[in-house]
């Protein structure tokens, strides 16, 4: 029998594909019965609290755990950072209890005497020059000869654009529930790496990865900060083991998880820009900088600029700065955000020098851009649907009063293809049907997607299928990053399902008197290729099995994608924004995202994805900035109240426009995770400066800076 | 500094009056007797703790005996006394209604509320309003308007939106925005709630008159 | 949070039995919206709590002779819930209403919104009411967009009571309660800055619980309060202003005009009172007043513009009240 011919049904073929589907597990969600890692509860179980350092940087002298042994209810103390260790963040692990109650762990935690040499401390990035030896300049890309480019320009336009650093925030805190007993550990990570997790954690451990069982139902929140075991994993892992192997749940508190799990780099930059009359751009120069933490970090010099990578003359640079502050972690589409903030608003402040619309500067530039055509069409549809014509007016010609509007564009690009993934469907004698892949679903609606796929496949509905996900035992799929889950796990799953359902048909052949190859499953039966009249109920067709069930694999392989997804995506969003200018308060109205996505299996989720990502980008427009103190080496707002999230009422109206064609879709599936997170951000700074005639050159576009701008000083 | 003529309060952490001490003894001593007058005074205010106390939270419609330190809060007592977990634990500071319960009929924050001070007063969680395996209108509507990615926030979110329901039974847009201010959430699901809250209330007023 | 022991007395006179002499002894619990994030943080490491909820005399709205009566334990819920305040007392009525949470709403009561500690970051993270380190500032030399533009230190933390400003510029009293007896202080008294980490900011004794707020009548004035927010959802106002006006006709006979957010207590603006008398309100008008109300203001290397901020919220307030009915 040859190799099922892997592809997508065609368009008009598609009886579940390309419908609305509800999240299948939104009943367990809504309902509060669906489990996370933060909500196991196990018998005997016990509680962890850490001991964090308070200071940015020191060197631990003593860690003194005595009382904290003594407290009656403590089953273990581990000490996490000994004498001798350099701490080069403040929220560093220094030691970990577990006790019977979270009340005794947090009270030996207080019991704990650590002596420090505290040692001087930088925690603060946004002024290059103050950085000094802090700096690691990565090396100048040079392309052409900007310097003679700046010289035949009709105009140089410069700005300087800072984004700060962002938390990820989950709502669920890094951590887990872990018990190592005897020579295997059952582990409850809150993680968006199901497969690759217990073996990092075996790793630490210096054991077997077969004897880590991971198993996570639903993860609230990673976003690109859950990959790893991490310090916390393999603590409470030792915290049980020496408990006599009573499992240990240990979750971050608020400000831990904001302090040291997960961080995205800042991106600060002054740019030069040389062009011709008519708006194209001839000559980018640019330094830029920013901190990643200790490791210095922030934006690579191959990307800037952004999108427009082929302005034929360039000088790049870009400076990491090394900081006393928590690491940065992969964030939702890394340095995109920042890459495209920073270009973005460099190309309207030049419309603005030049007074051309940006419709018409953008438009032009996209000559620059890897795919030209899909950028123009989408920024047409984008000025459609955001009133551009009837609403957008010159920058600072917003007419009188005190609240004055404003658009402003953003464009985004990101890859996709999916992460290697492996699939299992059994199909039983008794019909029903299993999917299990060791994946994750992060609320992107992968659990929903496969059931999709699979149903589509065996012409079955969503509700046919038992989808299980969320177990190492399953076979492995990637962890989610990238936007690579979708592809990784609608390949793997179409394969295996299709691989099934051929030997399925091949079961049921006989008794329909034609080859397997005549047969097609659809409507739950299968039946005859066109033919009803000659079919079995999916039931019946199963009862052909017998007693043995049929069990199939599928994969995917990122280097053979075979043609079913692909990568490459543009995204262009609009935004409309109201500045009161004699407050600063910036109000969103209205954020336009126009998106490609290649083939999109349930719409409802996609848009979803949408909608949040554009709503992260006015949080990172309006709100959030980590507010370090170089005084104290704290991060002073790490907490839920001055870490500011958009609300309910802080976000507008969002306009989602998913460019669905029959050309992209040919292209297959593509993930959505990153690229409508990009663009957010430089729309609604430019939005602003269209709205009140001067640019804010960094972000949160707070009051302060809204005001500090419009006075002509630095906030 | 003024300083209380009790002999007797000097055997005890600074400051603290003569009945506490009382009381104190009196816990260690048997507990029950606390809430009984003591001698010829007048009734004496109990007082309990700092050790585990027992308690009864009426959760759901069904009353739960346990014994939880006065520190304990209504959401840790929620969630790993009575493994009633919907209500999340995020900011725990009374800032995200991640926890939310409805406390009385009233929305109110689990992190903020002490276990021993919810005593007497009828607690619903988002497990008690979807009893039985049947989603509440509002947490229906949820899963109809795809309000939830991650969904660590979305039982505070119905939560809270059943209590504004609850009270605003007809609401516009303009109010649903205004009403849920209390709750925050980081996939970015906002768009999904106002809709949900918006079916909800439809399908909760085409209930009441069906019934 | 460290472990304490519980009172939850029904009379008042059992809950100030358990008092302590000193602060941090004990803390009383209302709503608990705040007290429990301050144990939580170990700010607040009190050895008991008296949860003052159960005691029947401090909860309702009363209208007296004397005023409106609003008991300490009633919620911002119930304030809000009430016409009285809604139609005849719309600056406070406003200044609830800016408490974007509903949880903290039904939660949250008016003594414990006076009683509330501030939010200063440096406060929360263990570093004193002052914030200091080593005797200097951590404030003036650190990050202090949300500190006060008012009072010239060494406190820089901003009030964090949403309706002390509207209290204030009402004329309103607070009863405090003790073993020993009751006494009544202006709300404006109430209010104090204090001068080292040892002393409060509030006039209230450890010993004394908070009872009872007495709002003047409202006959003959108009009042407004208007907040400048810089997030729509649950947040704390950047800069707020609480006015109320004795009218004669469209004449302003009296004004008071009292500032939030931007100074370790509500901040009266006497200089925009006295531009006031006499005069009738219009936009000039207005724009004055918001000058004069900020022209002592004595901003931190990072929050000038809330200077602007008060300034503009003092002029919407005052247009806000012209509009209102007398």
């Amino acid at each position: 029998m040859s190799e099922p011919n892997y592809r997508w049904p065609a368009r008009d073929k598609r009886r579940v594909m390309g419908t609305r589907v509800n999240r299948i597990d939104g009943p367990a969600k809504v309902s509060g019965r669906g489990k996370y890692g933060s909500d196991i509860n196990q018998p005997g179980m016990l509680f962890a609290a850490l001991l964090t350092c308070p200071h940015a940087h020191a060197r631990v002298r003593s860690v003194d755990i005595k009382e904290a042994q003594a407290l009656k209810g403590v089953t273990a103390v581990e000490v996490m950072s000994g004498p001798g260790t350099v701490i080069q963040w403040a929220g560093t692990e220094v030691a970990a209890v577990a006790a019977l109650t979270e009340e005794i762990a947090r009270d030996a935690v207080r019991r704990i005497k650590v002596d420090y040499e505290v040692l001087s401390h930088a925690v603060k990035e946004e002024d290059l020059k103050a950085a000094g030896g802090r700096s690691k300049p990565a090396g100048e890309v040079l392309v052409g000869d900007p310097d003679d480019a700046f010289k035949k320009a009709d105009v140089i336009s410069e700005g300087e654009y800072g984004i700060p650093v962002l938390q990820h925030c989950c709502l669920e805190p890094h951590g887990q529930v872990v018990m190592w007993k005897g020579d295997t550990i059952e582990y409850w990570p809150s993680t968006q790496n199901v497969s690759g997790i217990g073996g990092d954690l075996a790793q630490s451990l210096s054991i077997p990865a077969a004897n880590v069982h991971v198993r996570q139902d639903h993860v609230g929140g990673g976003f690109g900060s859950k990959f790893s075991a991490d310090r916390w994993g393999v603590v409470a892992a030792k915290l049980s083991k020496a408990s006599g192997g009573r499992p240990v749940k240990l979750f971050l508190d608020r400000r831990t998880e904001l302090e040291i799990a997960g961080s995205r780099p800042s991106g600060f930059a002054r740019i030069r820009l040389g062009a011709r009359k008519d708006g194209t751009i001839i000559a980018w120069e640019s330094q830029s900088w920013g901190t990643s933490g200790p490791g210095g970090g922030g934006v690579a010099a191959t990307q800037l600029p952004y999108v427009f990578v082929n302005i034929p003359n360039k000088r790049v640079n870009h400076t990491g700065v090394i900081t006393h502050t928590g690491p940065a972690r992969a964030w939702r589409a890394p340095n995109h955000p920042q890459a495209s903030f920073l270009t973005c608003c460099a190309i309207e402040d030049l419309a603005a020098k030049l007074n051309l619309d940006p419709l018409e500067v953008f438009d032009r530039n996209f000559q620059y851009t890897a795919r030209p055509e899909v950028y123009r069409a989408q920024l047409r549809k984008a000025a459609e649907l955001s009133e551009w014509e009837k609403l957008w007016h010159p920058r600072g010609q917003a007419g009188p009063g005190p609240v004055k509007r404003g658009l402003g564009i953003g464009v985004a690009t990101w890859g996709g293809l999916g992460h290697a993934s492996d699939c299992r469907t059994t199909i039983h004698p008794d019909g029903s049907v299993e999917v299990e892949l060791g994946s994750q679903d992060l609320g992107t609606g992968t659990r929903t997607v496969i059931a999709m796929v699979a149903a589509e496949t065996l012409g079955l509905s969503v509700g046919q299928i038992q989808v299980k996900i969320g177990d190492n035992r399953y076979p492995p799929s990637g962890g989610s990053g990238g936007s690579t889950t979708v592809g990784g796990v609608a390949v793997s799953t179409r394969k295996s399902t299709m691989n099934a359902l051929q030997k399925l048909l091949e079961a049921v052949a006989p008794a329909l008197g034609v080859s397997a190859d005549q047969l097609e499953a659809v409507d739950g039966r299968i039946q005859v290729r066109g033919n009803p009249a000659k079919s079995l109920t999916w039931k019946a067709a199963c009862q052909k099995l017998g007693v043995k069930p049929i069990v199939e694999m599928g994969r995917n392989d990122p280097k053979n994608p075979m043609g079913m997804i692909s990568q490459g995506v543009g995204g262009i969003q609009i935004a409309d924004v109201s500045v009161d200018v004699e407050t600063g308060v910036v109000k969103l109205n209205r954020l336009v995202a126009v998106q490609d996505c290649g083939l999109i299996i349930n719409p409802k989720t996609a848009e979803s994805q949408v909608y949040g990502a554009c709503i992260m980008s006015i949080c990172g427009a309006l709100f959030e900035e980590r507010i370090m103190c170089q005084q104290t080496g704290r991060f002073l707002n790490a907490d839920m109240e001055f870490y500011k999230l958009a609300g309910i009422d802080d976000i507008g109206e969002i306009i989602v426009h998913l460019d669905i064609t029959p050309e992209h879709d040919a292209r297959g599936v593509i993930g959505l995770g990153e690229p409508p997170v990009v663009p957010g951000i430089a729309a609604i700074a430019n939005a602003v400066a269209n709205a009140i005639g001067v640019r804010v050159p960094r972000v949160p576009l707070t009051p302060d800076r809204v005001l500090a701008a419009l006075e002509g000083r630095r906030a | 500094m003024k300083r209380s003529k009790d002999p007797e309060s000097q055997a005890q952490p600074k400051g603290l009056s003569r009945r506490g001490f009382i009381r104190g003894v009196g816990l260690s001593g048997g507990a029950v007797g606390l809430l009984h007058p003591e001698g010829e005074a007048a009734p004496a205010p109990a007082v309990l703790g700092p050790g585990p106390v027992p308690i009864t939270l009426l959760v759901n419609g069904k009353p739960h005996k346990l014994e939880v330190e006065p520190r304990v809060t209504l959401l840790d007592a929620l969630r790993d006394r009575l493994d009633l977990t919907g209500a999340k634990r995020v900011c725990d500071r009374g800032t995200c209604g991640a926890c939310t319960v409805i406390l009385g009929g009233k929305a109110v924050y689990a992190c903020s509320v002490l276990a021993i001070d919810a005593q007497g007063k009828p607690i619903q969680t988002v497990e008690g309003i979807n009893a039985g395996g049947r989603l509440h209108p509002v947490a229906s509507a949820f899963v109809n308007q795809d309000a939830l990615q991650c969904g660590f926030c979305t039982p505070g979110f119905v939560m809270a939106a059943k209590a504004f329901l609850d009270r605003n039974p007809n609401p516009t847009l303009e109010q649903v925005r205004k009403g849920l201010g209390g709750n925050l959430c980081r996939c970015g699901t906002y768009v999904g709630i106002r809709q949900a809250v918006l079916e909800a209330a439809k399908q909760m007023r085409g209930g009441a008159r069906n019934v | 949070m460290q472990a304490f022991e519980y009172a939850s007395p029904t009379t008042l006179k059992e809950a100030l039995s358990l008092l302590g002499e000193r602060w941090g002894e004990v803390d009383v619990l209302a709503g608990g919206t705040d007290l429990l994030s301050l144990m939580k943080d170990y700010v607040h490491t009190p050895k008991r709590v008296v949860n003052i909820k159960g005691i029947a005399e401090l909860g309702g709205i009363r209208r007296t002779p004397a005023g409106l009566r609003i008991g300490a334990t009633v919620t911002l819920d119930e304030l809000l819930a009430s016409p009285v305040v809604r139609t005849e007392y719309p600056s406070l009525w406003t200044a609830a209403d800016g408490v974007r949470s509903p949880q903290i709403r039904n939660m949250g009561t008016v003594g414990g919104d006076l009683c509330q500690r501030p939010r200063c970051w440096y406060f929360r993270l263990g570093y004193g009411l002052l914030a200091q380190k080593d005797g200097t500032s951590l404030v003036v030399n650190g990050e202090n967009k949300y500190h006060a533009i008012f009072g010239g230190g060494p406190a820089y933390f901003v009030s964090a009571s949403s309706l002390g400003p509207a209290l204030v510029a009402l004329g309103a009293k607070v009863r405090l309660a003790s073993a020993s007896g009751a006494r009544e202080l202006s709300v404006e008294e109430f209010f104090v800055i204090p001068k080292s980490d040892a002393e409060r900011e509030i006039a209230l004794r450890p010993n004394e619980i908070l009872t009872e707020i007495l709002v003047p009548p409202a006959t003959g004035v108009r009042n407004a309060t208007y907040e400048v927010r810089h997030k729509e959802a649950l947040d704390w106002p950047l800069a707020t202003a609480s006015v109320t006006l004795r009218m004669k006709g469209a004449t302003v006979e009296s004004a008071r005009v009292v500032m939030g957010h931007v100074a370790p207590i509500p901040w009266v603006a006497r200089e925009a009172e006295r531009l006031l008398a006499g005069k009738t309100i219009t936009e000039e008008v207005a724009e004055q007043a918001g000058k004069a109300a900020v022209a002592g203001a004595r901003p931190l290397s990072q929050n000038g513009y809330k200077v602007r901020l008060a300034q503009v919220a003092v002029k919407r307030a005052l247009l806000a009240a012209a509009r209102g009915k007398a």
